[in-house]
């Protein structure tokens, strides 16, 4: 029996749930479902996937879950600690207990993909699936055939979300479960907000996440995108982000990926108006036997946009990272910038990484640069920082960070810069960006 | 203090001190002086503990304590402090951070509790104005794109701050113009105290016109062939080290 043909099996074991659903709805599950079977999981054949093995996801044996019961306590425990809008999903299935969005202003919607199905069906099928199809890769039509649950946020245009808008998906111990979050956002015109993807759950959990996610931003929004992968070190996660930029947007998408078995994160945006901007930044860090990979692609699909880029990649032990990164510039595409770096740091001599950057232009005034390197920790600065009294644990993580510290920096949410710094370099005596104390120093020499 | 007992030490496999012995007490500044290739640097590195220096016989003490039984930051926190001749370039780390996190290490060591900020503060600061070094240096990653002089002065900030029992300074004056020789000199005689040694290494005698040393030890071949006081490196800046060399052998 085909890998495929077991989960077109619980596809269909689960077909009760979906008769009484819209036409449109159906017509598209029927479309990923078809699609996927067609495809089947790719294999390292396919170039896409050329450096990633999927046969833990093909052959393993997933169910759906039923209910959303997660301890208070626990999830208490695993949620980042942020004043935040707040949706709660438990592999893949809403939980009203876990969630808040009571003080959202009008003028942003906050909801569960099946309420919103629920109040206005039609809305969410226009832009739903316009941005990542059925055919961008076997992962998306799977994603399509299963879509249940998920969440839609809309903010009207002029609207400046204040506080950041937070997506929890967790994940629980037991038999192993698999869920297909379909996310969707569209940002109004000159609207500002904040989201925050966040990954977690249970040590023991050996789940599969298979989100796919669609960004829409209208002329002049600005999105800050944070998506904080801590999932458990058993956890398959694959997630599909696809971001479409109008005139004068701004984007950017904070990507720290720490946890799982086996990640696989693709990163595109489309900028399609003069004036957009996005920028990735990236932290992947592995230990053990994780395999961390990212696929990005900026597509600048009209002139004066830019695009900055910088992935850092953090690899311990046997883990293995792969980086991607493809800059495309269409026909005619000019005055754009386009700027990618990759550095990656390997802490073990088993550990491994496969750096590609691309480039593919065609536009003859664009200003584009690319560049990768591996190297390890420097011998002689931790020598260095040891003859100065610090042991040798903290002198690796002090450098660790450091290494980090260019894409750490930019993370402007401490609760989670607190949370890449104690994954990435361990327990430190104290919060490595002293910005504060600086501080202190130049008021004190003023 | 630190007692040097017939050090041989080989670097791969070839032996550069050949017995080498050496006493420092408290209160007082010694000079290590010898042509290049003697030696000099091989003893302040193997105190420090690098790697690569096998130490073959001899022994090493410090307030009775066996150093080479020490791990690198044992030795820093048990006072033992060494200024590098090539201050390596930390790049990601501020200087303000490697101060504090060393200064902690070194009082959490010895079972002082950790400075409280605002006391850290005011002590860099001083030590800072007395270094004449501006605040921004605490913002910059340790050494990354600073002159050789800012380098040296960064070494001697690092003393003042961490206050060692034996400062080791290796070639603390080399690619110094004299104003900045002064300014570490400067800083080097702040940390004379009674209850502290320093330990120069140099090549040339110029630095010790600023830094008058109570004890100059002529290090030639591996071995000190010479000691005496702050006169005896005067004669050698007239005489060179060959007239040394002849009156051993």
């Amino acid at each position: 029996m085909s890998d495929t043909q077991n989960f077109l099996d619980t596809l269909k074991a689960r077909s009760s749930r979906y008769k009484a659903e819209p036409t449109w709805i159906a017509a598209r599950r029927q479309a990923g479902a078809a699609r996927f079977e067609a495809l089947g999981f790719p294999t390292r054949r396919d170039e896409e996937w050329k450096y990633t093995d999927v046969r833990s996801i093909a052959q393993g044996s997933f169910a759906l879950a039923d209910n959303a019961e997660f301890s208070q306590a626990a999830a208490a425990a695993l949620t980042l600690p942020i004043d935040a809008y707040r949706l709660t999903f438990v592999d893949g299935v809403f939980s009203s207990a876990l969630s808040d969005v009571e003080s959202l202003p009008s003028s942003v919607q906050v909801l569960p993909l099946s309420r919103a199905l629920e109040e206005n069906h039609e809305a969410v099928g226009g832009p739903l699936g316009r941005l990542t199809g059925v055919d961008f890769s076997p992962f998306a039509a799977l994603n399509t055939a299963f879509m249940e649950e998920g969440a839609v946020v809309r903010i009207a245009p002029g609207t400046i979300v204040e506080k950041p808008i937070l997506l929890q998906f967790l994940s629980r111990a037991g038999k192993p479960m698999m869920s297909h979050p379909r996310v969707l956002v569209t940002a109004g015109g000159r609207s500002e907000a904040t989201l925050i993807e966040h990954y977690a759950g249970e040590s023991d959990a050996a789940n599969f996440t298979n989100v796919v996610a669609e960004l829409m931003l209208d002329r002049g929004a600005i999105l800050a995108h944070y998506k904080l992968q801590e999932a458990p070190l058993g956890d398959l996660h694959v997630a599909s982000i696809h971001v479409e930029q109008a005139r004068d947007t701004r984007y950017t998408s904070y990507n720290l990926s720490l946890g799982g078995a086996l990640v696989r994160n693709d990163l595109i945006s489309d900028l399609n108006g003069e004036g957009a901007e996005t920028n990735f930044y990236g932290l992947f860090f592995g230990q053990g036997r994780q395999h961390v990979d990212n696929h990005t692609k900026v597509n600048h699909n009209a002139p004066l946009t830019f695009s900055n880029e910088n992935y850092k990649g953090i690899l311990d032990d046997r883990a293995h990272g792969v980086f991607n990164g493809k800059v495309y510039v269409k026909r005619d595409s000019q005055k754009i910038e386009g700027f990618q770096s990759n550095k990656n740091l390997l802490l073990s001599d088993r550990a491994h990484v496969d750096a590609k950057p691309e480039l593919e232009i065609y536009a003859d005034d664009v200003k584009c640069s690319h560049g990768t390197t591996t190297g390890q920790l420097d011998e002689d600065a931790i020598y260095a920082l040891r003859t100065r009294g610090i042991d040798e644990a903290t002198a690796r993580g002090l450098l660790t960070l450091a290494f980090a510290g260019e894409v750490l920096d930019k993370v402007t949410l401490d609760a989670i810069a607190e949370r890449v710094e104690l994954a990435v370099a361990g327990k430190l005596p104290e919060r490595f960006n002293l910005a504060g104390l600086v501080e202190a120093a130049v008021a004190l020499n003023d | 203090m630190l007692q040097v007992k017939d050090l041989h030490v080989t670097v791969e496999d070839k032996e550069i001190l050949k017995g080498l012995t050496l006493t420092i007490n408290a209160g007082e500044v010694h000079a290590i002086m010898g042509p290049n290739g003697a030696g000099k640097s091989t003893l302040s590195a193997v105190i420090a503990g690098k790697d690569g220096y096998e130490v073959t016989q001899g022994t090493i003490t410090f307030e009775g304590k066996d150093v080479l039984e020490m791990e690198i930051e044992e030795r820093a926190q048990a006072g033992l402090l060494l200024g590098f001749q090539y201050p390596v370039e930390i790049p990601g780390v501020k200087n303000i951070y490697l101060l504090k996190s060393a200064l902690n290490a070194q009082r959490v060591a010895r079972g002082e509790g950790e400075m409280p900020a605002p006391e850290f503060m005011k002590l860099v600061k001083e030590k800072l104005g007395f270094m004449k070094m501006d605040a921004s240096f605490l913002q910059r990653a340790v050494n990354e794109g600073f002159s050789g002089g800012e380098k040296k002065r960064n070494e001697i900030l690092q003393m003042l701050v961490l206050q060692p029992k034996l400062a080791m300074l290796d070639e603390i004056d080399s690619g110094l113009d004299i104003d900045a020789m002064k300014v570490v000199a400067d800083g080097v005689n702040s940390l004379r105290a009674a209850d502290r040694a320093i330990l120069l290494v140099t090549h040339y005698q110029r630095l010790l016109d600023y830094i008058v040393p109570d004890k100059v030890h002529v290090l030639v071949d591996g071995r000190i062939v010479k000691t005496g006081d702050a006169e005896l490196a005067k004669q050698l800046e007239s005489n060179g080290y060959e007239g040394i060399e002849e009156s051993v052998a």
